[in-house]
């Protein structure tokens, strides 16, 4: 009996398509949550579908003022780790030295361990130095764990470059400045664009850590938490959180159309 | 370009040239310069925390006054196994257990699809409805399960249309796992936890099906093995790697979350909600450090066996 190769048997299929719903048809619901007449429950079918919503949210002083904290937040803490990552991928990529296993993995730490871990860990060192809470401890909380994912990014695309393309740089008179301008960049752009883009999505709608880091400042999805744990408006939340599902979904199928197709390796075609 | 003889070397001029010349031939200069900042940031930011935390963990709080008294002591240790105490870290692992296995169970059917019949853009649309989850939205897919499961929620509703009512009531009358409504019961909370930590066990688990070659699969049918033999005797074994490298995922996930227990769930507390209350309202910040310990050993003990199972080899 030969493996089938071109048809997958029709229970694995519907398996397959059934996990694809489950993970999917929940986000859907948000949808249509965010259109419903009911105020006071979570009543399905909605009784009614309304835009009204939208207005009221968009009139929101306090959605606005998370929004752009958040916005801040997610750029300078994106900004840290591309910068960190990068610096910290180049130098695993290219040399051996003493602790770059140790490196690698310290690096991958702050994912790899609970958020809570890592919320509580900041919010000790906070409270044994006297650092009071403040926007910067938020942005240091955040960078902390988005130089995983631009470093991730990064090491997978500089293994995939070949070193003799910067040795014939070097060898044609460029100095390592243009060599890293004018060869290593343009071949690394788009996985740092791509580790950028996740690491946005990640800082902009993270709360574990944010919640031990942050003080008075009220972010997007600390916002959201409050509004979950005690609900005031109902359906101004769900318009909050269709707009949080775009924008954290815009940069992941950016950052998709950015590496995928990226297997071949640059500097060792024929 | 091998040679590292200077005398071979074309200088360059002007500061960055010379600069240039300097890092080729000292290239510990560069790696330094190229390691300084992240191993700064790490080393004091992380590491300094992790260790802030380690510290904490050994100091009290005075129990008249509130305040933290910063002298070495065990006294915080003992109080972490009262028995209330060990009852919300055994409820927390053997939840991050149970999620573990029920989402190897879904995500193996969508892994092994994915892998092995889609191909061009159905390919490229699994990964997609992987990733997006995967990445974003955490608050908000918690969120939705509280729409989902409220009593007059979107499940209710199809239960009641189908007529399977007394089916998820008997489920919620169950002891221990049961409780006055789904959203305020275990089952909702697995429910989320399960939700949320999927897409880590999917991508894992199909980068490890993807490296099984078919022509072992056809051996194996040629050599007159069942579709079921062939599953459990080459696809399983060859795919565990990959479902202990998700289930790292998935079991550490549930260990620290907070979050979720506390919009889904019974009353009675995760680790993630103990170190929570603890740092607070309680204000007891030794006590929260030292609940923290325990999904860092806890995870230590289970990388320590992934790492023995293999697991690291199929990242």
């Amino acid at each position: 009996m030969r493996f089938n190769r071109s048809g997958a048997p029709r229970r694995l299929k519907l398996a397959a398509i059934a996990g694809l719903l489950f993970l999917h048809l929940p986000l859907v619901l948000i949808f249509l949550y965010a259109f419903t007449t009911e105020e006071k429950s979570y009543q399905f079918p909605p009784p009614g579908y309304t835009l009204k919503w939208f207005s009221v949210a968009w009139e929101r002083q306090d959605i606005w003022d998370a929004f752009m904290l958040s916005l801040k937040i997610a750029c300078i803490a994106t900004g840290a780790a591309i910068v960190l990552g990068t610096l910290a991928a180049a130098a695993v990529a290219r040399t051996r030295f003493f602790g770059r296993e140790a490196l690698s993995l310290l690096i991958i730490l702050p994912i790899a361990l609970p958020g809570v871990v890592t919320g509580i860990a900041l919010r000790s060192a906070f409270d044994i130095a006297s650092i009071p809470f403040s926007f910067w401890t938020i942005v240091l909380g955040h960078a902390t764990f988005c130089v995983v994912v631009v470093y991730n990014n990064a090491v997978a695309r500089l293994r995939r470059t070949s070193p003799s393309l910067l040795e014939a740089s070097l060898d044609l008179g460029a100095n390592s400045f243009q060599t890293f301008r004018h060869v290593l960049l343009p071949n690394l752009a788009t996985a740092l664009l791509a580790g950028g883009m996740l690491a946005f999505a990640l800082s902009f709608d993270e709360v574990i850590v944010t919640t031990f880091t942050a003080g008075q400042q009220e972010t997007l999805p600390i916002w959201m938490l409050s509004e979950l744990v005690r609900p005031r408006q109902r359906p101004v939340t769900n318009v909050v959180a269709v707009f949080v599902v775009i924008i954290t979904f815009l940069p992941i199928l950016m950052a998709y159309y950015f590496t995928r197709g990226s297997e071949t390796i640059a500097g060792q075609g024929k | 370009m091998n040679t590292r003889d200077a005398s071979l070397t074309l200088f360059r001029g002007g500061v960055l040239g010379r600069l240039s010349d300097l890092f080729y031939r000292r290239p510990a200069i560069l790696l330094a310069l190229l390691l300084g900042p992240p191993l700064l940031w790490i080393g004091v930011v992380y590491v300094g925390s992790l260790l802030a935390l380690l510290v904490q963990s050994f100091y009290s709080i005075d129990e008249f006054s509130g305040r933290i008294v910063r002298e070495f002591t065990f006294k915080t240790y003992l109080e972490l196994l009262r028995p209330s105490n060990l009852d919300i870290v055994l409820r927390t692992v053997l939840m991050a257990a149970t999620v573990t296995v029920a989402s190897a169970m879904i995500a193996f059917p969508i892994a092994y699809y994915a892998a092995r019949y889609a191909r061009g853009w159905v390919k490229g649309l699994f990964f997609i409805a992987v990733m997006l989850p995967l990445w974003s939205s955490y608050l908000v897919r918690v969120y939705a399960w509280k729409l989902i499961l409220a009593n007059e929620g979107v499940l209710n509703w199809g239960v009641s249309k189908v007529g399977l009512s007394p089916l998820v009531e008997a489920l919620l009358s169950l002891p221990v796992i049961g409780g006055p409504s789904l959203t305020f019961s275990y089952i909702g909370t697995f429910l989320v936890f399960l939700y949320l930590w999927l897409p880590f066990m999917i991508l894992p688990i199909q980068a490890a099906l993807e490296r099984v070659p078919v022509s072992m699969l056809d051996a194996s049918g040629d050599l007159g093995a069942r579709p079921g033999q062939t599953f459990r005797k080459i696809i399983f074994p060859l795919a565990l790697p990959g479902i202990v490298a998700g289930s790292i995922f998935t079991f550490s996930l549930t260990l620290g979350d907070y979050i979720a227990p506390q919009i889904v769930g019974s009353s009675r507390l995760f680790i993630g909600q103990a170190v929570y209350v603890h740092q607070g309202t309680a204000g007891n910040l030794p006590m929260a450090a030292a609940f923290s310990m325990v999904p860092i050993v806890v995870m230590a003990i289970y990388l320590w066996i992934a790492k023995r199972m293999g697991a690291f080899n199929a990242l």
